[in-house]
């Protein structure tokens, strides 16, 4: 009883420490070169916090944040390091698009199942390819999924310009295609926030229902305690390791139809692999995991995104040390072993000493 | 020993909470007052401008993800705009200022910051930039906006376009002019209408020119990645071209370090690059001299320039197009180190081009 306590107090307490270690050292950086920090962390959060148009940017990016981060942290949980969300959101981006172009004049329902669904199984499949692969040739599935991004650029660029357009751009999907929602719009004074934000919550929900209530959910994190004793238990880890994968790049793939269909409407040739795929790491390291975290991080990590581009013009602080900040908060995220190996210390020498007196 | 460590932790911990202590407080102080920060700042922003007669106009620009020290397209409307606010007796930030564009996702809240600030004419720089400037166009009626190398049709934001096919076709021309090995190369960056123009217009020069002169065209899928413009600069000179103009952003770095590199280890070997945009002159200096043979030069700056002139002394020309030619000087070849024979050659070329003698296509397939 006592250690669960712990346990949960320590479930925050880690997250917190990491996001504070981050903030300071950042500000130290910021002093270092001659910038104030408070400023800059004023034009940052004020910047966001002032607006609602940009409250609405903020959530819009934690949306698509938190499909990345759940999509990494599954299969995380299943012991596998998908590096691949990137282009799997990619891949999901294309099919919403696609399916949404090709089908304009369907009602909205079905076009939105339609499209979303296409998404899902684009990116399912991506990832199913590192899965299939991990699974019966023992393939590093970091090495498959980093190629697999490339391929994922590339063989986007070439559909835009071969297949769907001749140009850069695609038509925009008609309304029946939007994840605009109207009122969400207005509210937050024509920001991209959609329903995209709705579906993040459910799936969070569903997320936390089938890892924690659903025997399958209890495989795949069996599978990642210990693949020889769930082997040894009955469990196929073959199986296991393909629906793990499968499920995140799904997610990611979700995230790629949130963006598409929400942020941007249309589909563009892509100069590099978005970034959302990589935060999305960050976001489901700094949740620990656990859905509801990985929530809250994406939203922290949307309004860092946000608000960091107020730094250069409000704060004076250049673009390149505003990365650089926002890159520190994020190595201190990752970091947070560090912190949990100290408070692990601090904790056991505690009751060590109560034990001895 | 435990004893030890545990104060010390507990020291680093503590130490830990009270720097955010201090943060905290110090960051609830002026929280408070933002307001009479944004007052004085626009009261020194009136008497600046009672003081040294700076005009009442300003203007912002928003990148795209190549920013604006990519040493070619974003930089050189940045440094447009720079003159244009020390012309105007404006300092940066107030005035004009720039947003960075870090990802395509950027682009409109970056666009609606720069309306936050109060810019009277912000520039979308990229056709990249289209869509969104269109869709916070439609959103702010009111707001004038621009967008360089694309149209658009609102009527509250002006298109600056460039005919980078004709500084291109002479490009072309001095390539072919040039070479002696009978093959010249061409790198773009990502593929569509624009770099399109780039090679349609080298590729036309240098059939104009002399028609047995074999163009290599590659593409490097990137407008950043320095090694792939290398890579591909490698090929081209391997097989026996010696002449290679890039329209590629910063790839063309790679292309560069690639020709000095071959330049330095053998240089009875003469190898030429084309620069783009900017005069990339002093990207082609090596230890035995200068191998940038010429640059076909882009004024986006000055595009930028004329627009808010225009903007402020006749009324901003919404929904208008304005095309830079060869003509207008808005896009023209340096004359770098072309060999006189070449150099008259393309002097030829541009008074045909502009005389509308030649006419230089613009695109390898049929716009819709």
């Amino acid at each position: 009883m006592l250690t669960t306590n712990q346990n949960r107090f320590n479930a925050l307490l880690i997250p917190t420490l990491s996001i504070l270690l981050g903030f300071i050292f950042g500000a130290l950086l910021m002093l270092l070169f001659g910038y104030n920090p408070i400023d800059a962390y004023q034009a940052m959060l004020m910047g966001v916090f002032n607006s609602p148009y940009f409250m609405g940017e903020a959530m819009r990016q934690a949306t698509v944040l938190t499909f990345t981060g759940l999509g990494f942290a599954i299969a995380f949980k299943a012991g596998f390091f998908n590096i691949g969300i990137a282009g799997q959101l990619l891949a999901g981006w294309v099919a919403a698009i696609w399916v949404a172009l090709s089908f304009p004049d369907l009602p909205r329902i079905i076009l939105l199942t339609l499209s979303i669904g296409a998404a899902i199984i684009a990116g399912a499949v991506w990832a199913g390819i590192a899965g299939a692969l991990r699974a019966y040739f023992g393939t590093s599935e970091v090495i498959v999924t980093i190629m697999l991004n490339y391929t994922a650029l590339h063989l986007t660029n070439y559909i835009i310009r071969n297949v769907l357009t001749t140009g850069n751009t695609t038509d925009r999907v008609s309304d029946n295609a939007s994840l605009s929602v109207g009122w969400l719009t207005d509210l937050t004074q024509g920001s991209r926030i959609n329903m995209g934000l709705f579906i993040a919550i459910i799936v969070v929900i569903l997320y936390w229902v089938f890892m924690t209530q659903m025997t399958a959910g209890f495989e795949v994190r069996a599978v990642g305690l210990n693949p020889d004793a769930s082997t040894y238990a009955g469990m196929s880890a073959e199986r296991n390791i393909i629906l793990s994968m499968l499920i995140s790049g799904g997610l990611a793939g979700l995230g790629g139809a949130v963006h598409g269909l929400g942020t941007f409407g249309n589909l563009f040739t892509q100069s590099g692999l978005p970034s959302l795929g990589f935060n999305g790491i960050a976001v489901a390291l700094l949740g620990l995991g656990n859905p509801i975290g990985i929530f809250f991080s994406s939203i922290l990590f949307g309004v860092l995104d946000v608000g960091a581009g107020f730094m250069p013009n409000r704060a004076g602080v250049p673009d390149e040390m505003a990365d650089i900040v926002i890159a520190a908060i994020i190595f201190f995220v990752g970091a947070n072993y560090i912190i949990r190996v100290a408070l692990d210390k601090m904790q056991s020498n505690k009751t060590a000493e109560k034990g001895g007196e | 020993m435990s004893k030890m460590k545990l104060r010390s932790l507990l020291a680093i911990g503590s130490s830990a909470f009270l720097l955010a202590a201090c943060q905290g407080e110090d960051a609830s102080d002026p929280a408070e007052d933002p307001a009479t920060e944004e007052e004085t700042g626009t009261d020194s922003g009136e008497e600046a401008g009672e003081e040294t007669e700076a005009v009442d106009f300003s203007i912002g620009m928003v990148t795209d993800e190549g920013g604006v020290d990519d040493r070619s397209f974003n930089q050189s409307a940045w440094e447009g705009m720079q003159e244009w606010g020390q012309n105007n007796g404006l300092e940066e930030g107030d005035g004009y200022a720039y947003y960075q564009s870090d990802d395509s996702a950027d682009f409109v809240p970056n666009l609606n910051q720069a309306l936050t600030d109060g810019y009277d004419i912000i520039y979308g720089i990229g056709y990249l930039l289209l869509d969104s400037v269109n869709q916070v166009a439609d959103q702010n009626p009111d707001q004038h906006f621009g967008i360089v190398d694309d149209i658009s049709d609102r009527d509250n934001v002006v298109s600056l376009t460039f005919a980078d096919h004709q500084a291109a076709f002479l490009a072309g021309v001095a390539a072919a002019e040039t070479t002696e090995t009978g093959k010249v190369g061409f790198i773009g960056g990502i593929a569509g209408p624009v770099i399109d123009r780039f090679e349609t217009g080298f590729t036309a020069g240098v059939a104009h020119a002399d028609d047995s002169v074999e163009v290599d065209v590659q593409y490097a899928e990137s407008f950043g990645d320095a090694g792939i413009g290398q890579q591909i600069a490698a090929g081209m000179f391997s097989n026996g071209a010696d002449v290679i103009y890039h329209a590629a952003g910063a790839v063309g770095n790679g292309v560069f370090t690639e020709a000095r590199n071959r330049m330095e280890s053998d240089p009875d070997n003469q190898l030429w690059v084309i620069g783009v945009d900017r005069d990339q002159e002093e990207e082609g200096e090596y230890d035995g001299g200068n191998l940038t043979l010429t640059s076909t030069l882009k004024r986006v700056g000055t595009a930028i320039q004329e627009s808010a002139n225009q903007a402020m002394e006749e009324g901003f020309p919404g929904g208008e197009t304005i095309a830079y030619g060869l003509e207008e000087g808005g896009v023209d070849l340096v004359e770098g180190n072309l060999s006189e024979e070449a150099w008259t050659a393309v002097e030829e070329a541009r008074q045909a081009v502009i005389d509308g003698e030649v006419e230089v296509p613009e695109f390898s397939y049929s716009q819709e």
